[in-house]
């Protein structure tokens, strides 16, 4: 069937990328002033918004306080028009609850919660514009917010969906490429120890092909990782230009 | 009216639904007449099919004076709506089938001149308020909002607040808010104007840039 190859016979796939290229990369940090760290960040047609708001007291149910580290409380959701047809229910239901419990997962790796006991950290991550990715593009935006409200972590969290088709991996799925039925597998990685941090993938896929699947996603999170390193060091650049005068 | 947790930490979940109801309430009473949209241009076959419009505002951060602010972003979105075109055609056995038309440039836009906006003054002390922000909120016993149209005409009023107004004041304030309201059309047609004009050469101004 012409026309919706996912890859091309000579390499390229349906927006022309390469299998292993990722999508053009924009973010920009803290874009709130009230927020004590925010990012934005667009990752092809992908756009995320990410707050964070903490370390503070913890809100709320007073069961949930750690005495020796601090609660990571992550919400995620949809705006109404970030899909093609408008979403009836921006949070609540169950896709947002499952990947507000993944990023939760993600973040309490990463970040050094032993430092802010009996306290919570709130990072709050809105989709404006869905195309393919959900799950990798929160992740990062995330990771920048928190690097913008100044809270330590142990390393970057980069994530990145792959899929397998015709025996090659590609790197950052797009919308159409998720839904035309490929195996996708999302992974967050911390670059540096090359530890994963979470591993999902829920679809058919033969154990031979694995391997080089995680292959493939751990070289693409360690490209992203350079991104938001360069992302992060030109915003502090930024910043510091004003006090320097 | 989804509020977004990221304007404050209190609109978390369920938190900003209250909120979130009274002004989706007060919004739809102010845009939903037939005055202020011409509801007929949305209609397909009379008395069978018809477009319906969702407008959804998503609030990003919240510094005070959220009516102003959002009736100005819903004027500016009808603004630039573009509904394609539908045309109609007998099936076989008598029923209508509707096509609508693949092309994007070819569509139809809304007559957005009669849509009010909203001016909120807030009564401080004597003296009364356009814009307020959150800390001079804070300061007010109590608000009015008018929503105002181009030609000067006010549609509705509502005033909020705990404190209490005298006729007096409110008469004052509504006379100042119809003056702000109606100077505040004339440049953002001309704003909008502008920008429908530039075309392909607009820069999308959004976080980045």
């Amino acid at each position: 069937m012409a026309g919706l190859e996912l890859l091309s016979d000579q390499g390229y796939r349906l927006d022309g990328r390469k299998a292993t290229e990722l999508r053009k990369f924009q973010a920009r940090m803290g874009v709130f002033a009230q927020a004590d760290g925010s990012a934005y960040l667009e990752q092809g047609n992908t756009k995320a918004l990410a707050v964070v708001y903490g370390p503070h007291e913890v809100r709320g149910a007073r069961s949930r306080i750690r005495h020796d580290r601090a609660v990571i409380n992550c919400q995620y959701s949809m705006a109404t028009f970030s899909t093609a047809e408008r979403k009836r229910r921006p949070h609540g239901d169950r896709k947002s609850t499952e990947m507000s419990l993944h990023l939760k997962q993600t973040f309490e790796a990463a970040v050094m919660t032993q430092l802010y006991p009996r306290s919570q950290i709130d990072i709050y991550v809105k989709i404006l514009q869905s195309d393919g990715g959900n799950y990798s593009v929160c992740v990062n935006a995330a990771t920048l917010a928190v690097i913008d409200a100044g809270i330590p972590m142990r390393d970057y969290v980069c994530a990145c969906t792959v899929g397998f088709v015709d025996e090659t991996p590609l790197a950052d799925l797009c919308y159409a490429e998720e839904g035309g039925g490929v195996s996708s597998l999302a992974l967050a990685l911390l670059p540096r120890g090359g530890q994963i941090a979470l591993l999902q993938m829920d679809a058919r896929l033969h154990q031979d092909h694995l391997e080089a699947l995680i292959e493939a996603a751990m070289t693409a999170c360690k490209g992203v990782s350079k991104v938001l390193d360069q992302v992060v060091r030109q915003h502090l650049q930024e910043a510091s230009v004003p006090s320097a005068e | 009216m989804p509020f977004s947790a990221n304007a404050t930490p209190e609109f978390e979940g369920r938190g900003g639904e209250e909120l979130g109801t009274e002004l989706s309430n007060t919004l739809y009473k102010v845009f939903n007449n037939k005055h202020s949209v011409d509801l007929k241009s949305l209609c397909i076959s009379a008395g069978e099919h018809c477009w319906v419009l969702y407008v959804d505002v998503l609030l990003l951060q919240c510094d005070g004076n959220l009516y102003d602010a959002i009736s100005v972003a819903i004027k500016a979105a009808l603004f630039n709506t573009k509904i394609p075109r539908v045309h109609i055609s007998a099936d076989e056995e008598g029923g209508k089938e509707i096509e609508l038309s693949d092309d994007p440039y070819d569509c139809v836009r809304l007559n957005v001149e009669n849509v009010p906006c909203i001016v909120t003054l807030c009564k401080v002390g004597h003296r009364h308020v356009v814009d307020a922000t959150l800390q001079e909120k804070a300061c007010s016993v109590a608000s009015l909002i008018i929503s105002v149209t181009h030609k000067g005409t006010i549609t509705c009023t509502r005033k909020v607040g705990g404190g209490s107004l005298d006729p007096e004041s409110i008469f004052e304030m509504t006379e100042a808010g119809k003056r702000v309201g109606k100077a505040l059309h004339a440049p953002l047609m001309k704003l909008l104007q502008e920008e429908e004009s530039l075309g392909k050469a607009r820069q999308k101004v959004g976080f980045l840039g």
